[in-house]
């Protein structure tokens, strides 16, 4: 009858001590848990307890179905591995547990006998082999391989890197010890009790092969010490997950069950004390240190960052780590701004969001950046360029400096006059933005959008001098003040208005203006011009009277992709207009931000900079054979793109246009 | 009250500057309608041959040590007396870090009326002068009291209050000048730069439409396909995007090169101060009322983002052939 | 040390001037007004010298629109006491006259060092500094980009042409007529100004009796004259180019 006698050939004070050293575990795991939890709570409130049914689901699929760990094929399948084969080995140590302590103990009977049996032990070596396979792609990536991410890379980290590296280590060395003591623990087993059903445990079988030559007691002998190793190994790696990388196997479910269930676009609120923005570690949220502590140093972040591609001081990656480092350091006397975290790296995020998007464990790198950035600004430690912006946009409403009269000066060469929506009523307010106002490169194509609409019959109108910057980009630069006063001039002259629904240019207003404003009272929807051509095509309400052959590719702007989803609607229109799309590599939510994000197209361009990320993504599309024209829907894209081609030598290699461009022309 | 203009001459460090010659040719023009004479008046210690090459009818001059370089105290308390004591119809100062320093206390001082940035005269000797950033004129009438009057250029040239004739000098007592509250430490030069704009013939200055520090490099690449140099205006200095010795105007150099293209410059006089003698000024400025078109030859509105590469490459290729 | 910056406010260069229907005067329709830039300098320089040398501040300006602006923004930089002179806001004014009254308010301020910017651009009957000083009885010194008090006195590093700098040593009270502050004037966020609107007070003082005489009467104001203007260029960017091209030579530069 297929069966395993439980302790066999382990003596009575080892069958003790474990028990003992298992409660010693426990209680010493409990300890490391109780401490780094006792550290998140140090930090501020945060409200992160509601919409609990979505969050378990998300639990299901991103933690322990680790859906964007799978993004990446390799990593997917090694970590996976790793996972479910430890899973299942944990579970086959705890049936066995239950089958010896509980229900033998107490109700007589074992359950792990028989077809249990042979099925239980087949599948617990079928799945240690999986863990091995994991394993060695650990492995192999991490010491043979070497991809960039997986390296610590600033001068400070360097001083840590070597705990840093000896964690990584640990944690396969650690696995890979408790996988093969067992093998070698079940082996020793069958060498030498020889069970008629050892087959069905075939590494175990084909192990015990290779003790013949030793026989007997000193088969036995070495069995107990590899099941004293397992057992120690065991205990160890338990004991230590609190205080190691293993950390992660709690935290990141955690993470995932308290991230924000707020839209994308949306930013963490500013706090309504005293204190503005972080100004030392305690400042952080709790939210905010588990995100720094649930962080596994994988780096998926810091190759999806346009800011650290570009060469400037900016990783997301050792920022996350520089500052769980500091949330333990406890002695050397270090401030967070400018020996933790230096404001150059701030600076450099162009809040694309990319690293918040690839991150498998949900760290909200961007939420922690613009929560420094506040501080700064209250402090006034800001370019001189940044500066001189903000004070424009605080007494003129745009980012140019200019009088409030110059905002419709593209309206003045279109010969059917444009509804001023303060004073009629109309069917869309037409949010046109500071960029395709104001900036000369723009208004052409803004122009170009109102024939647009006059063509398509919109009954739409605009707020003439009276609109103002909507402060998306206000409040990722982490001036909340100025913001709020944007916000407010612009609901008072809106909150006057009759409209339906508000249509934007801009991605960036779109962004603000549907997913912060309404938390200031305003509840109309908010289209992009795209969506809303795209209604209008679907509903054969816009007259497409010649077919464009041209070969393109699309840009998805941060705002519009990303941040809030559009990603197939402007494609729609595309393909509508008769074009031939082909796309980049990095498209669709892993689409390379072009850099004026978050107040980077305000500030002054830092030295480090080695290839503008425009320059980097004009060259993506210029090399893509056969493709004429580079076709955005966010007129700061344009603009970069546009000197960007000029910077990198490709005119009259790629043309950029603005979707609008194409919808009129064929039109 | 005689119906004499009086010239404060400006110096410095043993060389006349060029407005002090301007102011001349000014007073000319006003003393045609006044029907005085042209009197410069020059403080300092043996500097009187600074006065040789003067269009003045006289030189009053007044030597004194304290006077060797110029302290606000010690010229107010010189002009003091000596204004009250001859009565001109009018004083000139140079609107600059010298005249302004004496003028407005000398008018308060000695409770006579002050008009400022006057940049010429009209035919009836009405100041007119620039305000505004250089957007607006005003024409005022000159009071009937001896009135100073502090002089920006423009409006008349160097060399018209330059001759070869040395006028007449008379020597002035120079009052007691000991306890002066204001007293010169020392100078300081200049960093030196790496180029002396001042005389290179073709210069590209960037204003404050360059934007940020990286755009001046097409600025850079089009002074090198002409064969020029870069230079600035305070805007750009200030933001500490060009050095110093890059500066064009009136806290900086003063140039007069063959051309002169102003890159997104508005044209405000302090500017103008520094470049208004080029020989061609062309202007590149998006805002079609900025001021530098009206001592500009050329002009245009066009982008400069968007010309300044063209006009580069087509340079090149006409230097290639 | 009690040191008191003055501020005016002028004509904001960035709308359109327009000389209004007496052709003596600027339209104020569309006029917005702003503080004099080298004011602003002037008061970035004094917060410098407060945050240096621990001394008090104060900031002076006249009734206008934006004044309770550029006092609040003040104090939240730093500023100790904010006076707002209350005056009729239709009086004809000049710099002449604004002295004679400030310098009233100010000798019972009893102030070391006065700081003001050296000129606004709409100065017309000199700027307001140096008028101050003689009406105090104290020494000027202008175009000063950067100051230190040393012994009871200040050191001030005047400007000159082509970058020379003269150090001159200046005898306390004194008034001083900024041209660039040591630093650029920093940015103070709306959430720090709207905090100083709470908690700062304004004292408002009547501005003494006005006495416009040392001014000039203005007979008319117009825009430069376009006999003067540049051959502006029209066209495209290529036919821009290709007109400068021909310039280039006809002047020798190619």
């Amino acid at each position: 009858m297929p069966f395993r006698e439980t302790f066999w050939n382990i003596p009575h004070w080892a069958e003790i001590g474990q028990y003992i050293l298992g409660l010693l575990t426990i209680l010493v795991f409990a300890y490391g848990v109780f401490r780094r939890v006792k550290r998140w709570r140090m930090g501020q409130p945060e409200k992160r307890f509601d919409q609990i049914g979505k969050r378990l689901w998300s639990v299901l699929v991103d933690a322990f179905g680790q859906a964007r760990t799978a993004q990446d094929a390799y990593a997917g399948i090694m970590h996976l591995t790793i996972f479910w084969g430890m899973v299942a080995l944990f579970i086959g140590t705890a049936l066995a547990t239950v089958d010896w302590d509980v229900t033998h103990l107490f109700f007589g009977f074992q359950f792990l006998i028989n077809g249990a049996y042979i099925l239980y032990e087949l599948i617990l070596d079928i799945f240690g082999v999986l863990l091995l396979v994991g394993l060695g792609m650990a492995v192999y990536r991490r010491y043979f391989i070497r991809p960039p991410r997986l390296q610590p890379a600033t001068a400070w980290q360097n001083a840590l890197a070597q705990n840093v590296d000896r964690d990584d280590a640990y944690a396969l060395v650690m696995l890979t010890l408790i996988t093969l003591s067992g093998y070698f623990v079940e082996g020793l087993r069958i060498a030498v009790s020889k069970p008629e059903w050892s087959p069905w445990s075939p590494v175990g079988n084909a192990l015990a092969s290779w003790f013949i030559v030793t026989g007997d007691p000193t088969n036995r002998t070495l069995h107990l010490t590899l099941w004293t190793i397992h057992i120690l190994v065991a205990f160890i790696l338990i004991a230590s997950i609190p205080f190691t990388k293993l950390f992660h196997i709690l935290a990141a479910p955690l993470n995932i069950f308290f991230r924000s269930m707020q839209p994308a676009g949306t930013l963490i609120p500013a706090r309504n004390d005293d204190q503005v923005g972080v100004k030392e570690w305690r400042d952080f949220t709790w939210k905010q240190l588990l995100d720094f502590e649930a962080c596994v140093r994988c780096g998926r972040c810091q190759d999806a960052c346009p800011a650290f591609a570009s060469g400037a001081s900016l990783s997301p990656r050792n920022f996350i780590i520089s500052l769980k480092t500091h949330l333990w350091d406890t002695s050397s006397g270090h401030r967070l701004h400018g020996d933790v975290i230096s404001s150059k790296e701030l600076w450099a995020c162009t809040s694309c969001r990319a690293c918040v998007q690839v991150c498998p464990i949900f760290v909200d790198h961007l939420a922690s950046i613009v929560d420094m950035r506040r501080y700064l600004v209250n402090e006034g430690e800001i370019d001189a360029l940044l500066q001189k912006t903000l004070a424009n946009l605080g007494r003129y409403g745009n980012s140019f400096g200019q009088s409030e009269r110059l905002r419709v000066k593209w309206t003045q060469p279109i010969q059917a006059v444009i509804k001023d929506a303060r004073k009629e009523a109309v069917e869309y307010l037409w949010f046109v933005g500071d960029y395709a106002s104001y900036h000369v490169m723009f208004s052409d194509i803004t122009r170009k959008t109102a024939q647009v609409f006059q063509k398509a019959d919109l009954d739409f109108g605009i707020l003439y001098d009276a609109e103002r910057n909507t402060g998306n980009d206000v409040r990722r630069v982490g001036e909340e003040g100025l913001y709020e006063s944007l916000v407010e001039k612009n609901a008072a002259v809106m909150s006057k208005c009759k409209y339906n629904t508000i249509v934007t240019t801009d991605p960036h207003t779109y962004n603000t203006l549907k997913n912060e404003y309404p938390a200031n009272g305003n509840n109309h929807p908010v289209l992009h011009y795209t969506e809303l051509l795209d209604q209008l095509i679907a509903a054969g309400k816009l007259q497409i009277n010649k077919k464009l052959n041209y070969k393109v590719t699309y840009h998805d702007p941060c705002y519009l992709g990303r941040y809030n989803g559009i990603y197939d609607a402007p494609r729609r229109i595309i393909r509508a207009l008769g074009c031939e799309l082909t796309e980049m590599p990095r498209h669709g939510d892993r689409a390379f931000c072009c850099g004026a994000g978050g107040g980077k197209i305000w500030m002054e361009e830092q030295p480090e900079v080695k290839e503008r990320p425009a320059e980097s993504r004009v060259r993506e599309a210029a090399g893509i054979p056969g493709v004429s024209t580079l076709v955005t829907t966010c007129p700061k894209d344009l603009v970069m793109f546009c000197d960007a081609v000029k910077t990198a030598g490709l005119e009259g290699k790629i043309l950029v246009k603005d979707l609008i461009e194409l919808v009129d022309e064929a039109m | 009250m005689n119906q004499d203009i009086y010239v404060v001459i400006e110096h410095l460090r043993g060389k006349t500057a060029d407005i002090s010659y301007l102011m001349l040719a000014g007073a000319r023009a006003l003393a045609q309608a006044t029907g005085g004479e042209v009197i410069a008046v020059l403080l300092g210690h043996n500097a009187q041959s600074l006065a040789n090459n003067m269009a003045a009818d006289k030189v009053l001059y007044v030597e004194h040590p304290a006077l060797a370089e110029f302290t606000s105290d010690a010229y107010q308390r010189t002009l003091a007396g000596l204004i009250a004591g001859k009565e001109p119809r009018a004083v000139l100062f140079a609107s600059s870090s010298i005249g302004t320093d004496a003028a407005s206390v000398l008018s308060a001082r000695l409770k006579l009326p002050l008009i400022s940035s006057c940049q010429s005269f009209s035919a009836d000797g009405r100041p007119i002068c620039q305000i505004c950033g250089g957007k607006i004129m005003a024409e005022s009438d000159l009071p009937d009291t001896t009135t100073l009057l502090t002089m920006t250029p423009g409006g008349y040239k160097p060399e018209e209050g330059q001759s070869g004739k040395a006028p007449d000098v008379i020597k002035v007592e120079a009052p007691s000048l000991d306890n002066l509250r204001v007293t010169l430490k020392q100078y300081i030069e200049p960093e030196a730069g790496d180029v002396d704009i001042s005389k290179e013939p073709i210069i590209v200055s960037v204003g404050r439409g360059i934007q940020n520090q990286d755009n001046i490099e097409i600025a850079e690449e089009l002074a090198r396909a002409l064969g020029g140099v870069v230079a600035a205006s305070r805007p750009v200095v200030d933001q500490g995007w060009m050095s110093t010795s890059r500066l064009v105007g009136k806290s900086g150099k003063k140039v007069k090169p063959k051309i002169y293209l102003a890159l997104g410059i508005s044209g405000a006089p302090e500017h103008v101060e520094g470049m208004g003698e080029s020989e061609v000024i062309i202007a590149i400025n998006t805002d079609t009322n900025a001021p530098i078109f009206n001592v500009a030859k050329y002009g245009t509105t066009v982008d400069l983002f968007d010309l300044v590469p063209a006009l580069t490459e087509k340079l090149r290729e006409v230097k290639k052939v | 040390m009690n040191v008191v910056a003055l501020f005016k406010l002028v004509p904001d260069l960035v709308e359109e001037l327009e000389i209004d229907q007496s052709g003596t005067a600027l339209n104020t329709d569309f006029l917005r007004l702003i503080i004099n830039e080298l004011d602003d300098h002037a008061i970035e320089q004094a917060i410098l010298l407060k945050e240096r040398s621990g001394a008090r501040m104060t900031v002076i300006g006249s009734d206008a629109e934006g004044a309770d602006d550029v006092l609040y923004t003040a104090v939240a930089k730093g500023a100790d006491q904010l006076i707002k002179l209350m005056g009729d806001p239709n009086a004809v004014i000049n710099n002449h006259a604004m002295a004679r009254a400030t310098a009233i308010v100010l000798k019972e301020l009893q102030p070391d060092l006065i700081l003001t910017g050296v000129q606004a651009h709409n100065d017309l009957d000199g700027s307001i500094g140096p008028l101050v000083a003689e009406y105090l009885g104290m020494p000027y010194v202008g175009y000063v980009s950067g100051v230190n008090v040393q012994n009871g006195r200040i050191v001030v590093r005047k400007e000159y042409p082509g970058g020379l700098i003269a150090e001159m040593e200046v005898d306390l009270p004194a008034v001083v007529g900024i041209q660039s502050a040591e630093q650029p004037p920093r940015y103070v966020t709306v959430n720090k100004v709207r905090q100083a609107m709470k908690t700062a007070a304004i004292e408002e003082r009547p501005l003494p009796a006005l006495d416009v005489s040392g001014g000039a009467a203005i007979r008319r104001m117009f825009k430069p004259e376009s006999a003067t203007r540049a051959k502006m260029i029209e066209g495209s960017t290529e036919e821009v180019t290709a007109r400068l091209l021909d310039i280039f030579k006809e002047i020798g530069a190619l």
